[in-house]
This record gives structure tokens, C-alpha cells and sequence, in this order.
């Protein structure tokens, strides 16, 4: 009988309790579900529910403190470094987390990314970038691919006249305030793990004040893609991951 | 304990701040109030007080770093000049939608666009009648002197809290720079105990705290709606605050706020000594309006000027007050320019005695 | 009593330090006062003024368009602010640099050789208490050990050790000072 085999002896698997148990308004196949879980994960495991405060931006994950169980604070359309800094000054012993897009962390919030980098914050920076507006329908963004197509680039993303796609990751790794910088992905379980696991060493850094932590997730986008979700693995894998290679950045000495 | 001093208003403020109990003010240089940062960052009040001062990368960092400071309960402020504070407008929307209490300043400076250094009030609009988008109101702060820009400082956190609202502390160019006498009140102490409402870290056995002024539900925007309107009915009922000047006998008035009211006040002595019965009212909260006052008032007078740095913005306030029942007229002066007292008086016989 | 000054001159004179200085002094008298400056770019190396009122009674207005006092440091000051003394009132001037006399014959006019004197002093930093001197001799609106109070808030504590020079050189202003035309006579 299932229902005897169901006891705690026998868990292998249990949801993080820093998710809650709302469904998620994300499309199928999207990576934000499998992000938001690393993140609730690390959190977890490392005992900081209830002193984290997260601030989500203005996006696909605008409702991402609906799915995180910690106190969170929704921020104006690229703000939530700006926010989270207001935050971690008066709150210096609580852990501070942003979670952002391209959209949001590398076009509009450009200047208040990389301000917050440069100083230095205390804080931890989760920037998914899929390439495309999703929330508002698959238009151009600041690391669309040259070539790729979206709603604002029908015939491709031509460089010369919408300019390059911006590789902000290794850019903030320049700034003498980032301690760890990574990008990581979340499509198969192993990279998954690997960003669970770049997620705590962050989280565990914050706690030592070493300065700002960012993990960069390259994720897909099936809709705005216009893909199946395992057709936009194998395209993110082909297209994606040559221009956005995986691994570490910037590594504590 | 009476403490006296001599201070420049922008200085003043940012004493005031500390001594209020603020837990952090973010901001940006931007003339005429670079004072406040400046003031702040050399009394290092963090050594004082433990507050927080940080200089951000601009104006839309610095009310965001506000919003997210005002997010954990705590007393946090910004303060900017016009071209600044329209950058501002975004956050304080946010803020506003939120419901979360802060403090912010506008040291006006004449516009539009980069406009002038010098001062000016035509930022009235702006402060009283939203200045973001969406539908919210802040509470309007006038200060005509130094001493009120330290006395605002204090009851601008009270209200904030009070009501969970952004105050507008509507000052100028005049009123940050000139020099007067200040009686500082004592250092209050800093909040220990957070708001149920703030983001401090979940506790077991609550609900996560979520700040935020989203709604996607179109039923939920239209509750937070109506809740704000009714805070705002109940501002409204309780906050007015004015200032009137001989008016018990007066066949005119006068209706001015901020430094242009105390130009105002030394036109009304020049009316009074030639024999014209002028009064003044001095709004010292713009919103919530003087709107019962100037209405009695309007009853009782040949006709109403209201004097200003800008080209008529009060007035239609003082209009909709009046709501017909005598004359109203406006001057100002604007872009930098400053009426003077000579020039006040005769718009008043031109425009409201002669007209 | 109720006196409305405007000073004015380059940037670098002491100007606006000259207008706080006699603020401060009427704090220690127990006066009303309000000092309103100039700002902006003209202050650096243009021109700075400030409008200093020191009075028995509230003050309305610290801007003001016509002054009982115009002390004036330079040419564009005198240009600017003679024919913003009040008809009686008083115009202090500076001799130094000075390419004409003022023109107004219903007003007060001393002129002040400070800058001279404050190089005979060996020390061109007290010129502007060399003016203060003058303009108290003319107006004697404060006490002369309340200007001395109000110069040690003005001054940082390292500097106090110069209050007895900066006493001199008002001592000194106020026996330069030089009437050209009175009302009086």
C-alpha cells in the first residue's frame, strides 16, 4: 500500500518550507520555478528564513514574493539594488537578496546594478537572464543575441542599429565591490545543483561582509522564445551558453 | 532646555534630522539644498545617533534606497530641488502606493527643465496635487521660516507614521539659505520596536511581510483605492494647519505661502500704514488646504491675492476654496525672480482694490 | 529699531562672512536677525552680496529692494546697490578699485580706505573688520563687546587667538572711517 510507505524514514524528497505552497504563474518549462527553488533551498539550509528580506523587481518574477516565504519588498522597474541597499543599511545583520532580470538588472536598472556593485553592498544579486521581455510579451532586451528574433527585433537583433547585447556579468566583475561573481544555469539537475551551490556560497559570504555576491542564471524563455521548453534547452545550450559561457567569474582569493 | 542658534535653513533641516531620530536619509547634490547632505555627512551622525547617511548614485537611487529603509519601519528621508524631485516621482508613488511613512524635502528651485539655482515655489503643483502618477496625495509641509523648517523635520515623522504617508517638506531656495535664529528641540530617540507592517524577516507563525503597491486584480486596486482616499478624508479633517495676520478687520486679504508669505507680510505692514485694512493667510500645510478657512474668510473680504513664485498655482486652490464668493487674484513672480514687497502692494491696489 | 544692510563685493572679501558676523552679534544683543546670501555660481570670484536684518521686532521679509545700509566692496556693487539705499539712508564704499564717486545726494555717503589699512596692518584678511569698524562707528546699533561675542561663533576655536587682532582692526574702522556727504549739515 503508497500510503504505507509514506513516513519520514522514507522521504527522499520534501518541498523547501521557504516556498509557499501557491502555484506559481510562471509558463511551462520556464526556469524561474527551478531558480526561485535553488534560492528557497540555500536559504533554508542555511537557517536564514527568518532573517532574509528579498526584494523583487518588475518582470516575470514581479510576483516572486508570492513563492518566497520570507518578508519581501516589490521595487519600482529596475530599483531593487537601490532598494536592497536601503534595506541592508538599516538592516546590516539581516540577509539581503535581490532577484531581477535582464530587463530590469541591465537596462533600466543599469546605473543602480552597477552603483551597488561598486559600493560594495552586502547583499546578494540573482540575475536570470533568458534574453527576452517576457512579462511584456518577448521584446528586445539589453542580452538578446545578435540575430535573435523578438517582438522589437522581427528581423533579428541587428547590432548596428540596436546596438550589442551587454555581457553586465563579467562587467561587475571589473568593480572592486563584487567579492563573487558566477553564472549558472538551471536546465538539467546538475547545473541546478551547481546553482543551489553558488547560491549558499553567496549567501554564506554576505554573511561575512565580504561585499557584493551576484549569480547570474542563464535561463530560457519558451514562450517568448516561441520554443517547446525542451526545444529552448537545446537552443539556450547552442546559442545562448557560447555567448553567456557557464562557470565561475570572480572567485574569492 | 532652550538651545539658540544661528543657522542656515538647508543646516537646520539636517539637524533636525539627527534630533528627530532618523534612521537614514539618502540623497544627492543637487543646489540649493547640497547643504543637507553636506551638514549630515560632516556631523557623521551615525557616531550620534547610529543613523545612516549615504550619498547615492542619483536622485531614482536615492528615494528607492529610501523606500526600502522606509520598508523595514524605519525613519528614512531624502531631499533634493526640483529638477531632482521630478526625478524622484517614480519612487514616491511607489512609496505613496505602498503606504509607507517617509520624509522627503524639496528645496525649490525655479523651472522648467534645468530652470534656475534661485528660488522658487513652482513646484506647488507638483507636491500637492500628486506629482507621480496613480491616484495618492502627500502631506505638504510649508515652512516660511528656519525655525519651522527644524519644527517640520519632527512633525514630519510624526505624520508619516501616523498616517503611513510620504510629507512633503515644500521649502526653497530662500528659506534653506538665509541665516535666522533656531531653537533646536532635544535629540529624540530612534525607534527600537519595528512595525507590525515592516520587512524585518519572517517570524514563525506569520505571514510573510510583502511591501509592495501591486494589485493585478482590478477589485483589489479599486479596495486600496478607496482605503487611501478615506486615510486622505481623514488628513483632510485633521491636519490643516495656517497662520492668519490682522485679519479680524480685514477688507482684503492676502493668501501666501512659504518665504513669499513673509514678503507678503512686510507688503501687508506697508498696506496697513497707508490705511488699507489687508489682511494675510499663510497656509503652513498645502495639502491638507486651508480650504474652511480661506472659505469664511472669503465671506468677509472685497477680494483675495494670492502672492506666489510662480505663475499662479495656489491660486486655483484659493479659487476652488472661495468657490465664488469674492474675487481672486495672482501675482508672482517666477523664474528665480523674488516680488518685492513694493511690487506686492501694488498688484494689490492694481488688481484687487482698483480692479 | 530696525536695521536692513545689504553688503556686497567680490567673492573673496569676506562678504558674506561680514553679514553673519553682524548677525551673530545681534543674537548676543538679543536682537531679531535674519542673513540672506547670494548663491550660486556668481559666488565663485564674481560678485556676492547678502542682505543682513537685525531688528528689535519679528522680521518679515529677509529679501528686501531697498536698505537702510549698502556697504559696497567694489564697482558693480556700488552700480547695483546705490539706488537701493532708502532715501536718508547710508552708502559705505570702499575706495579701493572704486572708478567714480556714488551720485546720490539724499543719502549718507562715508567712504573707507580698509583695504590701505588693512596692508599698514600687515595682515589683508581683517579688511572686512576694518568695514564692520566703520559702519559701527556710523551706526552704533550693537556693542562693541556683543560684535567680539558674536566673532567667537563665527570664528572656529583655532582661530581665537586672532580676536584680539580683528578687535583692532574694528577699532581701526571706526577711525578712518570718512564722511563724504551728510544729511545732517
Amino acid at each position: 500500500m503508497a500510503e504505507n510507505l509514506i513516513k519520514p524514514e522514507n522521504l527522499v524528497y520534501e518541498k523547501t518550507k521557504v516556498l509557499t505552497d501557491r502555484v506559481m504563474h510562471y509558463c511551462p518549462g520556464c526556469g524561474h520555478g527551478t531558480a526561485h527553488r535553488m534560492l528557497a533551498e540555500a536559504i533554508d539550509e542555511l537557517g536564514l528564513q527568518g532573517e532574509t528580506i528579498g526584494v523583487a523587481p518588475v518582470g516575470c518574477s514581479v510576483l516572486a514574493y508570492y513563492y518566497f516565504d520570507v518578508d519581501m519588498t516589490e521595487a519600482a522597474h529596475g530599483r531593487a539594488p537601490a532598494v536592497a541597499t536601503g534595506i541592508k543599511r538599516v538592516f546590516p545583520e539581516k540577509t539581503v537578496f535581490t532577484y531581477q532580470g535582464d530587463g530590469d538588472l541591465a537596462a533600466i536598472g543599469t546605473a543602480e546594478t552597477i552603483h551597488a556593485c561598486n559600493r560594495g553592498e552586502n547583499i546578494l544579486i540573482v540575475f536570470i537572464n533568458n534574453g527576452i521581455y517576457g512579462m511584456t510579451g518577448g521584446q528586445m532586451a539589453p542580452t538578446t543575441l545578435p540575430g535573435m528574433k523578438s517582438s522589437t527585433s522581427p528581423r533579428g537583433r541587428d547590432v548596428a542599429t540596436m546596438g550589442n547585447p551587454l555581457k553586465i556579468t563579467e562587467l561587475i566583475a571589473q568593480l572592486p565591490g563584487t567579492y563573487f561573481v558566477t553564472r549558472q544555469s538551471v536546465h538539467t539537475p546538475g547545473n541546478a545543483r551547481k546553482t543551489k551551490r553558488a547560491l549558499k556560497k553567496a549567501l554564506e559570504y554576505q554573511k561575512l561582509n565580504k561585499g557584493t555576491c551576484f549569480v547570474e542564471i542563464v535561463a530560457n524563455c519558451p514562450s517568448g522564445w516561441k520554443m517547446t521548453p525542451v526545444q529552448s534547452n537545446k537552443w539556450m545550450e547552442e546559442n545562448m551558453f557560447p555567448f553567456y559561457p557557464l562557470g565561475d567569474i570572480k572567485v574569492p582569493e | 532646555m532652550k538651545e539658540l542658534r544661528l543657522m542656515k535653513g538647508n543646516e537646520a533641516l539636517a539637524e533636525a534630522a539627527i534630533r528627530a531620530g532618523a534612521d537614514a536619509y539618502f540623497g544627492y547634490p543637487i543646489t540649493p539644498q547640497s547643504e543637507i547632505i553636506e551638514y549630515l555627512m560632516r556631523e557623521n551622525p551615525v557616531e550620534r545617533t547610529g543613523m545612516i547617511v549615504l550619498q547615492a548614485e542619483s536622485e531614482v537611487a536615492a528615494i528607492n534606497m529610501v523606500y526600502g529603509a522606509a520598508g523595514c519601519g524605519k525613519r528614512a528621508m531624502t531631499s533634493s530641488s526640483s529638477p531632482g524631485m521630478s526625478l524622484k516621482q517614480e519612487g514616491i508613488s511607489y512609496i505613496a502606493g505602498a503606504e509607507l511613512p517617509c520624509v522627503l524635502v524639496n528645496v525649490v528651485r525655479g523651472g522648467p527643465g534645468l530652470g534656475t539655482i534661485q528660488p522658487s515655489q513652482s513646484d506647488y503643483f507638483q507636491a500637492v496635487k500628486g506629482g507621480g502618477h496613480g491616484d495618492y496625495k502627500l502631506i505638504v509641509l510649508a515652512p516660511a521660516t528656519v525655525q519651522e523648517s527644524v519644527d517640520y523635520v519632527k512633525l514630519a515623522f510624526e505624520l508619516a507614521f501616523k498616517y503611513r504617508n510620504p510629507i512633503m517638506i515644500l521649502s526653497d531656495g530662500i528659506i534653506g539659505q538665509m541665516m535666522e535664529k533656531v531653537e533646536l528641540f532635544e535629540q529624540q530617540p530612534r525607534l527600537t520596536e519595528a512595525p507590525e507592517w515592516a520587512t524585518v524577516g519572517k517570524k514563525p507563525g506569520r505571514d510573510s511581510v510583502i511591501v509592495t503597491s501591486l494589485q493585478l486584480q482590478s477589485e483589489e486596486q479599486e479596495k486600496v483605492n478607496l482605503r487611501l482616499q478615506a486615510k486622505y478624508r481623514e488628513i483632510e479633517k485633521n491636519e490643516v494647519r495656517y497662520e492668519t495676520h490682522l485679519c479680524e478687520d480685514a477688507e482684503y486679504l492676502f493668501a501666501a505661502f512659504g518665504s513669499c508669505a513673509r514678503i507678503t507680510r512686510k507688503a501687508m505692514e506697508m498696506a496697513r500704514e497707508k490705511g488699507i485694512k489687508v489682511g494675510l493667510i499663510r497656509p503652513q500645510t498645502l495639502y491638507p488646504f486651508p480650504v474652511d478657512a480661506i472659505n469664511k474668510l472669503a465671506g468677509q473680504v472685497k477680494g483675495i491675492l494670492t502672492v506666489e513664485m510662480n505663475a499662479g498655482q495656489m491660486v486655483e486652490d484659493v479659487r476652488l476654496a472661495v468657490n465664488g464668493k469674492t474675487k481672486v487674484e495672482h501675482f508672482g513672480r517666477f523664474g528665480g525672480m523674488i516680488p518685492s514687497p513694493d511690487e506686492i502692494l501694488n498688484a494689490l491696489e492694481q488688481k484687487i482694490i482698483g480692479g | 529699531m530696525t536695521e536692513e544692510i545689504i553688503i556686497a563685493g567680490f567673492g573673496g572679501q569676506g562678504v558674506l562672512s561680514m553679514g553673519q558676523i553682524l548677525c551673530y552679534s545681534g543674537v548676543m544683543q538679543e536682537k531679531e536677525v535674519s542673513w540672506m546670501p547670494s548663491y550660486g555660481p556668481e559666488m565663485r570670484g564674481g560678485t556676492a552680496n547678502c542682505t543682513a536684518i537685525i531688528s528689535d521686532k519679528d522680521i518679515s521679509s529677509p529679501v528686501l529692494n531697498a536698505f537702510d545700509t549698502a556697504i559696497v566692496l567694489n564697482q558693480p556693487s556700488m552700480d547695483k546697490f546705490e539706488d537701493a539705499v532708502k532715501p536718508g539712508g547710508l552708502l559705505i564704499y570702499e575706495e579701493n578699485g572704486m572708478t567714480r564717486k556714488p551720485r546720490r545726494t539724499d543719502i549718507n555717503i562715508c567712504a573707507i580706505p580698509a583695504y590701505d589699512e588693512s596692508i599698514k596692518m600687515n595682515n589683508t584678511k581683517v579688511f572686512n573688520m576694518i568695514v564692520i569698524g566703520g559702519f559701527l562707528k556710523v551706526k552704533p546699533i550693537l556693542e562693541l563687546e556683543n560684535v567680539i561675542k558674536g566673532l567667537k561663533k563665527v570664528l572656529p576655536e583655532r582661530y581665537h587667538n586672532l580676536i584680539p587682532l580683528n578687535e583692532q582692526a574694528i577699532r581701526r574702522g571706526m577711525e578712518i572711517i570718512r564722511t563724504e556727504h551728510s544729511l545732517a549739515k
